[in-house]
């Protein structure tokens, strides 16, 4: 199972995490150190696997993110690398052209995107059409939801006038 | 679009981002965390837009590793809100901002449980995502029949179904025992023939959980389950959103594959024959294409069906087709691939015959062991290790020597233990392990511990061909110009027992050799001058005749650290200068070491028991998948490298000391133990030392019979009846020692806690496994319940509680049987809960004891035997073993010096503590006689007493208890002192003189 997901920039800040098993904010934030200390030296030519603490981190990197998900050591590395690549498509054509920008904004859609796509650490939904169609769902409830807002608040206004 | 749409989510996100540095970021949050706090407190005015941002921007806070101890409620409370952008928000929130411990979340269970059986299927969606992700006990508890319900609702969409099957697993890893799934099989294969594949993925995740917790049930999955992989791997049937760059979807088949890793074989031949086929389409079918993910995918899908070949054991040829195809994964330029070929041909190496092909695969090995890649060189340095035999060893240690000059510090530590363990496992002659090992003191001093070194020490001091040999390797060490301390200590230590060996050598002369070995004193810590002190009197020793310039010269040496304010230098000096003033009485003292009694190697013990910790740690992870907390510890890991404690260090400080030393000391520190242990929880360290301490005495059963090896229990149980404690007993499968149990004790009164290891080395996992106790009629005791299956490479622990009726000298028998292939395998060992344990050490002075003995008045509360046939000891001996069965001798009670008197109390439930009182006359003349007296207010229990004595005083092993006569000394009875005291040859020496 998938125990953590990062996004940590070239840099090091954080841009997104997500944790499937139990940890406190102090074990979370040592994670976070350790493992960009790891990551973000490795070289471009290596593999996309590092083992730590008896877990194994698959990482990649898009552009100046690293997309890491920590496994368990009898898990299947390559598969774990594709449901990386899976999100990113999947954030690929939600954003159209995703950039670690709309990331940092969105921060919040990146978190239902991900929601789609996996749950308890296991994968969720296979097809990129399928998310993609959830997610649209979500987003035209939320703005019914806001026209319905601003239309009562209309008629309050015209109300009290 | 880079906008979040929450202008003011916009706008704090900015300001964190232009913030130089980190102190600024600091203040930014802190202001905007106080802002937020003083909103929510005020929080009638807030609409729900201002909460939703405020709640994310505490999340975003959060996210960036700040605490966030307020508003956990506001982000609760938006949960229950009507409308769905809050409840979304409130969802989300939660599940990043809580774990499952937090007892807010108790607070918002009802609403959850509201939305998941209400009907709006966007709410379902969203409690249930939260659930499978942060769910605990108490979610389990009031919401698995609910989701268990929508999981198989045949009015559900798919949407909510998938999610409900994760959710679903979820709370049953965490928490089996809650989860209902009785009678789930035909639910689970109803899922199994699911159309829309994303509910068949998550359906295929949760039968993953469900036949690893318990194959057995799941058997009507398993055509289904190869069905499902022939479809994909065939591409049949499957809709085009739902293949991965042309690959039916890659993650449905590595989770079916997974899924069928767990049922431990396939019977049906129809089954295992369209098995096979798709497998061997798999294998053969995977090619490698320019496209990155597509090769990737594809890859996922080839090493999976690898592992399930493995697993299934398949025929010969598909196995060497498997090897050969891992041999061309290791010389690929794609480092991921060449990564997991050295990954799965380390796994490959399990299985048998399959050895000899690998090995010719060893140079491409050696290649990766200089990649640019960590990842890449950790692997083929274990890949290296578990191929190693006789007929490389010598290859590849040499390889790992010549890597360790170059190897980042992260891996010498691994590296050098495991190049100290091939060079002893597999040595083609005995020098070149020496050769290997002072190399890698040379090379890599930092990270050899002294488990190493201590080995090395052993088998020179037990092979004399060598120690010439040794002596000189080492005195070339010395030569060099700075030398890493370990090599101080080693070489002092070999110079100190075997340089005489070399007195004709150039540059070998004592003077010459105490000149260079003293050069090296000022540079080195306080814990290694003893040794060089140790040395210094054995040079002085065997300086014959006596040089009187260099007798100064060490004698100054001595007298300078007399007054050390380190206690072991101080008594060393005050000893060694006292002794060598003796003159003759020194040659028999510091006579050359004894040989060490065959051991395991401290060294390979150490790497099987990591073993059986990562054995133990995946079967926690085992169990975690199936239910509780996977979370990983962040704690500093233990470095292999350890402090050596103090028992390690004893076997070389003092190597005259046999077995059975061992075994009173490790009896002492229990009696010690057990005199505190009224105010000890039994989970302190001390029980962890204590079973450090009885680890050295773990006793594997040579190879054989299980008739064999159950004689060999049997012996060494009456062999060594005092240390019973520790008797780790392996009862043997045919070749291999595929059972190991071991136990660990606590004994507190007439009661006692006795920890059964019972542990599995084997790849496969044992079934059936019986354990039953056949208690003797005067104990109670209670096995807790055994499991059924011991996974493979695990250790299960069955805690016992012994209660203590009544005196008897029977023996509780352990009737251990497990199936192993298709034998059932049956052993009955004995179990260490002996009369003693429920004895405790009392002194008694003479006031107290004659009245007691005179009111105990003749048979049948005081019985008298002359006992013959005793194996002769010393006195003082005798004393020891009174001690360490936990009879307390007072010293000088009785007036004949020839005499011994011991008093201790007896514990049972029946009665109330019972004083006991023993005296032993012995005969100076002839010491295989003597006549034993033993009092006490209970006829059984003097009777059993006495029997009991006798047994031990008759059968002690000869052969290991002889060489004490040509030690310094006996260890002195002192079961109060720490048993680190008698591993001082100081305090010995004491004792002597």
């Amino acid at each position: 199972m998938i125990h953590f997901v990062l996004l940590i920039s070239r840099q090091g800040k954080v841009r997104l995490t997500k944790w499937y098993s139990p940890y406190t904010q102090k074990e979370r934030t040592k994670v976070l150190r350790e493992l960009s200390g790891v990551i973000l030296t490795r070289g471009p030519k290596l593999c996309n696997f590092v083992e730590w603490r008896g877990y194994k981190v698959v990482y990649k990197r898009y552009a100046s993110l690293y997309f890491c998900m920590c496994i368990d050591e009898e898990d299947n590395e390559l598969e774990i690398l594709e449901i990386i690549h899976h999100y990113v498509e999947i954030l690929d054509r939600y954003f159209g052209s995703v950039c670690e920008l709309d990331l940092i904004f969105n921060f919040h859609k990146a978190y239902y995107i991900l929601d789609e796509l996996l749950i308890a650490g296991e994968l969720q939904e296979s097809s990129k059409k399928t998310v993609a169609r959830l997610i649209a769902a979500q987003d035209s409830l939320v703005e019914a939801a806001k026209e319905q807002r601003s239309s009562i608040s209309n008629i309050i206004a015209q109300a009290t006038k | 679009m880079a906008l979040s749409g929450m202008r003011g989510l916009s706008v704090f996100i900015s300001d964190v981002r232009n913030c130089q540095n980190k102190d600024q970021e600091r203040l930014r949050v802190d202001k905007e965390l106080g802002n937020i706090r003083t909103r929510f407190k005020n929080e009638k005015g807030l609409s729900p837009y201002e909460k939703k941002k405020y709640v994310w921007k505490m999340l975003y806070i959060f996210m960036l590793g700040y605490d966030v101890d307020f508003g956990h409620m506001e982000a609760v409370s938006l949960i229950s809100a009507p409308k769905y952008p809050e409840k979304q928000v409130g969802y989300i929130v939660t599940s990043c901002l809580l774990n499952e411990n937090h007892d807010f979340l108790r607070l918002a269970i009802n609403t959850v449980r509201n939305d998941i059986i209400g009907r709006n299927e966007t709410f379902q969606c969203l409690a249930l995502t939260m659930v499978g992700n942060i769910g605990g006990r108490d979610f389990a508890e009031s919401l698995a029949p609910d989701v268990q319900k929508l999981l198989i609702s045949s009015s559900c969409r798919p949407l909510v179904r998938k999610k409900a099957a994760l959710c679903l697993l979820r709370l049953f890893r965490k928490n089996p025992d809650v989860v209902n799934v009785d009678g789930w099989v035909d639910r689970m294969a109803q899922l199994l023939d699911e159309r829309d594949l994303g509910v068949l993925t998550s359906s295929m995740s949760l039968l993953v959980a469900l036949v690893s917790n318990n194959h057995e049930a799941y058997w009507s999955c398993l055509p289904k389950c190869v069905k499902t992989l022939e479809r994909l791997a065939r591409n049949q049937d499957i809709p085009q959103e739902y293949t991965y760059y042309g690959i039916p979807s890659p993650w449905l088949q590595v989770k079916t594959m997974r899924a069928l890793q767990y049922f431990p074989t396939i019977e049906d031949p129809n089954t295992r024959r369209s098995l096979f086929e798709v497998l061997q389409r798999i294998l053969m079918g995977t090619d490698v294409v320019k496209n990155v993910n597509k090769n990737n995918a594809s890859h996922a899908v080839l090493f999976e069906a690898l592992a399930l070949v493995m697993h299934l054991d398949a025929e010969k040829e598909m196995m060497s087709q498997c090897v050969a195809l891992l041999g061309k994964f290791i010389a690929v330029r794609e480092p991921n691939i060449r990564y997991l070929g050295l990954e799965n041909m380390t796994r490959m190496l399990l299985v048998t015959d399959v050895q000899d092909i690998i090995k010719r695969h060893q140079a491409q090995i050696i290649t990766s062991l200089k990649d640019p890649d960590i990842s890449i060189r950790r692997r083929a340095l274990d890949l290296l290790y578990g191929m190693c035999d006789i007929t490389n060893a010598k290859d590849i240690v040499e390889e790992l020597l010549q890597y360790l000059s170059t190897a980042e510090f992260a891996m010498r530590e691994e590296l050098s233990l495991k190049a100290a363990i091939l060079a002893e496992k597999f040595a083609p002659d005995l020098s070149w392990y020496v050769d290997v090992i002072l190399q890698l003191i040379d090379k890599a001093g930092d990270f050899v511990s002294d488990d190493i070194w201590f080995r090395v020490v052993q088998f020179v001091t037990n092979n004399e061909d060598l120690q010439p040999y040794a002596a000189a390797k080492a005195r070339e060490y010395l030569d060099k110009p700075a030398i890493h301390e370990t090599m101080v200590k080693v070489s002092a230590y070999l110079l100190g027992e075997f340089g005489h060996l070399l007195a004709r050598r150039p540059g070998c002369s004592p003077k010459e050799l105490f000149s260079i070995i003293h050069e090296k004193l000022p540079t080195v810590l306080s814990s290694t001058i003893p040794i060089l002190l140790s040395t210094y009197a054995k040079i002085l020793m065997h300086t014959q005749p006596p040089d009187p310039e260099l007798q100064n010269q060490i004698w100054g040496i001595f007298n300078k650290y007399e007054s050390c304010i380190d206690a072991e230098i101080q008594q060393r000096a005050v000893e060694y200068h006292a002794l060598s003033r003796k003159g003759a009485s020194l040659m028999d003292i510091l006579a050359e070491m004894p040989k060490f009694p065959e051991r395991q190697s401290a060294l390979i013990k150490k790497a099987e028991d990591t073993e059986v910790d990562t054995a133990e740690q995946s079967a926690i992870k085992l169990r975690a998948q199936q239910q509780m907390s996977s979370a990983l510890v962040v704690t500093d890991q233990r470095p292999a490298n350890g402090t050596p404690s103090g028992i390690q260090l004893s076997l070389v400080k003092v190597p005259s000391m046999s077995i059975n030393e061992d075994q009173n000391m490790a009896e002492q520190g229990l009696s010690h133990e057990n005199g505190i242990l009224s105010k000890v929880d039994p989970q302190t360290p001390s029980a962890d030392l204590l079973g450090d301490l009885l680890g050295p005495l773990a006793i594997e059963g040579p190879p054989g019979t299980d008739v064999q090896s159950q004689q060999n229990i049997v012996s060494g149980l009456e062999n060594v009846p005092n240390t019973v404690e520790a008797a780790a007993i392996v009862p043997v499968e045919e070749q291999t020692n595929s059972v190991q149990i071991g136990i660990k004790a606590e004994w507190r009164a007439h009661q006692g806690r006795v920890v059964l290891f019972l542990g599995n080395k084997n790849t496969s996992p044992l079934v059936s496994v019986h354990a039953i106790i056949l208690p003797p009629s005067h104990l109670k005791i209670e096995l807790s319940l055994v499991p059924d299956t011991i996974p493979p490479r695990a250790q299960v622990q069955c805690p016992l509680e012994v209660v203590n009726l009544r005196p008897s000298r029977d023996v509780a028998v352990l009737d251990f049987s497990y199936k192993f292939g298709n034998n059932m395998v049956n052993a009955k060992l004995r179990l260490p809960a002996v009369l003693n344990k429920f004895l405790h050490p009392i002194s008694v002075s003479g006031d107290e004891f004659f009245p007691q003995w005179r009111s105990l008045s003749g048979p049948p509360l005081k019985l008298q035997e002359v006992v013959r046939g005793v194996r002769p000891m010393p006195l003082l001996d005798m004393a020891n073993l009174f001690n360490s069965f936990r009879l307390m001798v007072s010293p000088g009670l009785d007036p004949n010096p020839n005499n011994l008197v011991a008093s201790t109390t007896y514990y049972s439930e029946s009665t109330r503590p019972m004083l006991c009182l023993i005296r032993i006359e012995t005969d100076p003349a002839d010491r295989t006689q003597l006549r034993m007296t033993v009092a006490s207010g209970d006829p059984t229990l003097t009777f059993e007493l006495k029997e009991f004595i006798k047994e031990q005083l008759v059968s002690i092993p000869t052969a290991l208890r002889s060489p004490m006569a040509a030690t310094p000394a006996p260890p002195i009875p002192q079961p109060t002192s720490p048993a680190a005291a008698l591993t001082d040859p100081g305090a010995m020496l004491a004792g002597l003189l």
